[in-house]
């Protein structure tokens, strides 16, 4: 017999329910903390969602933050300053790098040539090899407009899934799928705002493709209650879940491994413009797996679901149907 | 459901056979590139030189040669979104409405008495009256310069509005009027926009219009965004107008239909000015830099026939008489006529330096904007920095690959490495999809890519899974598979037409790095159910043609 690799037995029978009040307790836990944790601490938002400069310098000799900031207060008429260096492990020896936040000042749209002028050669002064990397500057009207349109995208996509499952299953799985993604959303918002990460226009892209993620997980494991359900009429709703997600884990270890393969690799090689991005899918991808083992159906059978599935789809009738070859 | 006809077979080959022609360029990147733009050059120029026919067959011209465009965050370059103040265009549409109204009042003088312009707000014409109790007459005489808006939705308005309390009239664009005028604003500075970047020609420069008042630019390749600003952030509306006098004081009382201006290159100067210009830069027909008499950078121009004649006319009436030469506000000189200025020529000097002129002399040709822009968001990207960000991108999808293919193909043999050929084709038909449609890469979109391989094995994993269920149940390996991809279909699709919805309403509602990353990853769906479904399966079957085997272990 040739060797396989599984991570999961052939055959579980794994009970979800078992703990269900604190698996679905802790993700309650968890939701209701990342609320309390954007309303206190609130987001680190990027210049996207806010406004104001950033430049990032590259040097080739080690710098102190201090003298960038000394060098930068002297200037006038500029917002307040916030200097972090940046670490990555595929930089050299000879390579530092700073970020560096200007933020928008009162009644300005972006900062002028003159301004930014001002500031290279100011840190031009204190560390002769800088040079600079990348400087954008986005001025708060467009700042608050990308808010906005970030968050209608994330309304948009949540309300096309709810649509399409209600379309292709019943109004219980619409809503427990939604639920699962505002789980999603709101977890990863709550860890950015503990972590403090920088929250701008690629981290809505990483939301998206998380509730994308993950929808199509607990999909997959909706689709085989659908089938379970027809299939054994009489079973209890529990026992048929439990069933079609023991049938389905495989399958579910399997892609988030494989995705967590993938992301992991951007996450440790893909440099340090986009770890952040790469950051917030890993972690919808562990929190996504996640939710449509423990929140989608549980809210699926809190809500009930019709039993009687007397007209089902042609395509999808059960195996005995189906010829032999 | 096992055999698959060889039209199909033929078929899904095909396509992955297309796939790679054309993901092909990609491998060459600098060559195609160089190709292509030698071609376009040379095209343009009408003539091939040495180095450009080269160039041209560095890549052979009967394969394909589309690119995947870089986007900005990876070639490096400048972005930049500015803003049109629309409103200024109501301004100078009221002041050159002023002497024609001035004149079909003044023909009536005896009923409506003396009118003179007084200070209002600066898109409404304030016309006092001296015969107050006139004022229905002057209305009417006003309303005669009117004409209608010729527009799709302003139809039966008129593009001027009138209102009269006291002695004074007051005239205002009509809002038909103003929609219309503000697109019109918009084409004109997106046309002239563009012009001014492609005199500096570089390659595939993004410019569009974005929303109601807002345009777009994007320029791979150039310095920063502070140079493109400079470019492109420049009015160059160009004026000769009648000068009235000179002094020192910005606050000097210039008197209705005049103005002071700053002289640019004596300190402290100014220039009394009449507002209405004798001749503007939009009667230029060529300018270019040049040197004048000192050895100085100066710019020479030529005017259109109508511009000629009148700027040979002003110039023999008022011979003795300085006139200014005025480019965005400021007098850059006034000299004194001397002579009639009958050839429709002249020359701009003043203090600049030769990249000056040239600057000048390109912003002239292009034309002057129609109103001012301001930047609300500029972004310079260094090339260094996106080289690095492609280095590494490229090392992560390999390493993002192998590893996944290790797993893969630990977790599921001969079918593992089905599995992974399918994964690593869908990568193919992605890059090659892009390349077809001239999609751009960015960063995001890389992600995307290395998105799109863990999930594309997620497809093949549903059907394995169920094969694996089948084989359970102590089916026959080849009605295993069968009923494996069917019964994995519906869970596909559903599982595939949701992620997609979410790519839908990223690439319609996002912008940057939002929308680079939802190309991809939408992209990489509709090809990884393709790779999945068929190209999977195909493998499958002529395997199991070959081995016929009797058991199955997966």
């Amino acid at each position: 017999m040739a060797f396989r690799l599984k991570l999961v037995p052939d055959q579980t029978s794994f009970n979800f329910f078992r703990w269900q009040k604190y698996t679905f307790g802790l993700s309650a836990v968890l939701m209701a903390l990342s609320v309390i944790l954007l309303l206190t601490m609130g987001l680190n938002f990027g210049i996207d969602f806010r406004g104001g400069t950033t430049i990032r310098t590259e040097s080739t000799t080690a710098f102190e933050i201090g003298d960038y900031r000394d060098a930068l207060t002297a200037i006038p008429d500029l917002g307040d300053i916030s200097i972090t260096e940046v670490f990555d492990p595929t930089f050299g020896e000879d390579r530092h790098v700073a970020q560096v936040r200007i933020g928008a000042t009162e009644g300005m749209e972006a900062m002028t040539p003159e301004q930014i002028g001002q500031v290279e050669t100011a840190l031009k002064e204190v560390d002769p090899n800088v040079t600079f990397a990348a400087v954008e500057s986005v001025g708060p009207k467009v700042s608050g407009e990308l808010i906005k349109t970030a968050i209608y995208a994330v309304l948009a996509a949540s309300l096309g899934i709810l649509l399409y499952i209600w379309m292709r299953f019943e109004w219980q799985f619409a809503v427990g799928g939604v639920v699962a993604i505002v789980h999603d959303v709101l977890l990863t918002m709550g860890i950015f705002s503990a972590l403090q990460l920088r929250f701008d226009l690629s981290t809505i892209a990483a939301l998206l493709t998380i509730l994308g993620y993950s929808i199509n997980d607990t999909v997959v494991v909706f689709d085989r209650l659908r089938e379970n359900l027809i299939r054994f009429k009489n079973m209890p709703l529990v026992e048929v879940m439990n069933l079609s997600v023991n049938e389905t884990l495989s399958r579910t270890v399997m892609t988030a491994v494989t995705t967590a393969i993938a992301l992991f690799a951007l996450f440790a090689l893909g440099g340090d413009v986009i770890r952040g991005f790469v950051f917030a899918m890993l972690w919808g991808v562990f929190v996504g797996t996640y939710s449509s083992i423990y929140v989608a159906k549980n809210i699926v059978l809190w809500l009930g679901v019709k039993r009687d599935w007397s007209k089902p789809d042609p395509d999808k009738l059960p195996e005995q149907f189906t010829e032999s070859p | 459901m096992l055999d698959i006809p060889l039209w199909k077979r033929v078929l899904i080959l095909g396509v992955v056979a297309i796939g790679l022609i054309w993901a092909m360029p990609n491998l060459f990147y600098s060559r195609v590139e160089a190709h292509n733009d030698a071609l376009a050059a040379s095209e343009q120029a009408g003539f091939v030189t040495d180095e450009q026919q080269a160039a041209i067959d560095g890549w052979p011209s009967w394969l394909p040669s589309g690119l995947v465009n870089l986007g900005l965050d990876l070639r490096g370059g400048a972005h930049l979104l500015a803003e049109v103040r629309v409103e200024d265009v109501y301004k100078s549409r009221m002041d050159s409405l002023w002497p024609e109204l001035r004149r079909s009042l003044a023909e009536e003088r005896d009923v409506i008495g003396a009118v003179r312009r007084v200070e209002g707000p600066a898109d409404e014409l304030h016309v006092q009256i001296e015969n107050g109790d006139q004022m229905a007459r002057a209305v009417e005489i006003a309303r005669g310069l009117a004409s209608p808006v010729v527009s799709l939705t302003g139809t039966g308005q008129n593009d001027l509005e009138f209102s009269a309390s006291g002695n004074t009239l007051t005239v205002r664009l009509s809002d038909a009027e103003k929609t219309a005028t503000d697109d019109r604003t918009i084409q004109q500075s997106l046309e002239i926009v563009r012009r001014r970047v492609d005199e500096v020609g570089t390659r595939e420069p993004t410019i569009q219009r974005q929303g109601a008042d807002r345009i777009l630019i994007q320029v791979p390749g150039i310095g920063s965004a502070a140079e493109l600003k400079e470019l492109i952030g420049t009015t160059a509306k160009l004026t000769f107008n009648p000068v009235i006098g000179r002094g020192t004081d910005a606050e000097a009382r210039a008197g209705i239909g005049n103005v002071v201006l700053p002289s640019q290159d004596e300190n402290g100067v100014f220039y009394t000015v009449e507002e209405a210009p004798v001749v503007t830069g939009e009667e230029l027909t060529d300018a270019s830099p040049s040197f004048d008499q000192n050895g100085q950078p100066a710019v020479d121009f030529r005017f259109n026939p109508s511009g000629a004649r009148k700027f040979g006319a002003y110039t023999a009436a008022n011979i003795g008489q300085p006139f200014a030469i005025v480019l965005d506000n400021e007098v850059i000189s006034a000299p004194v006529i001397r002579d009639a200025i009958t050839t429709g020529s002249g020359q701009i000097s003043g203090a600049m330096d030769v990249e000056g002129s040239t600057r000048l002399a390109v912003l002239l040709r292009a034309g002057a904007l129609p109103a001012e822009l301001t930047f609300l968001e500029e972004r310079t990207i260094g090339p260094e920095l996106g080289q690095d960000s492609i280095d590494a991108g490229k090392i992560a999808s390999i390493v993002a690959i192998i590893g996944v293919v290790a797993y893969v193909v630990a977790s599921y043999g001969i079918f593992g490495v089905f599995a992974s050929v399918a994964v690593i084709t869908n990568v193919i038909l992605v890059l090659a999809f892009m390349s077809a449609i001239g999609a751009t890469l960015t960063l995001p979109g890389i992600a995307g890519i290395v998105l799109t391989v863990g999930t594309a094995v997620d497809a093949n994993v549903i059907i394995y899974e169920r094969i694996r269920e089948e084989l359970r149940r102590g089916k026959r390996v080849a009605s295993s598979i069968d009923t494996g991809f069917r019964e994995a279909m519906s869970a596909i699709i559903d599982a595939n037409v949701t992620t997609f919805i979410a790519g839908l309403v990223m690439f319609f509602l996002g912008s940057g790095p939002v929308k680079g990353f939802a190309v991809t990853l939408t992209i990489g769906l509709a090809t990884s159910v393709f790779t999945a479904i068929y190209f999977t399966r195909m493998m499958i079957v002529i395997w199991l043609d070959r081995r016929r085997p009797k058991e199955l272990v997966l």
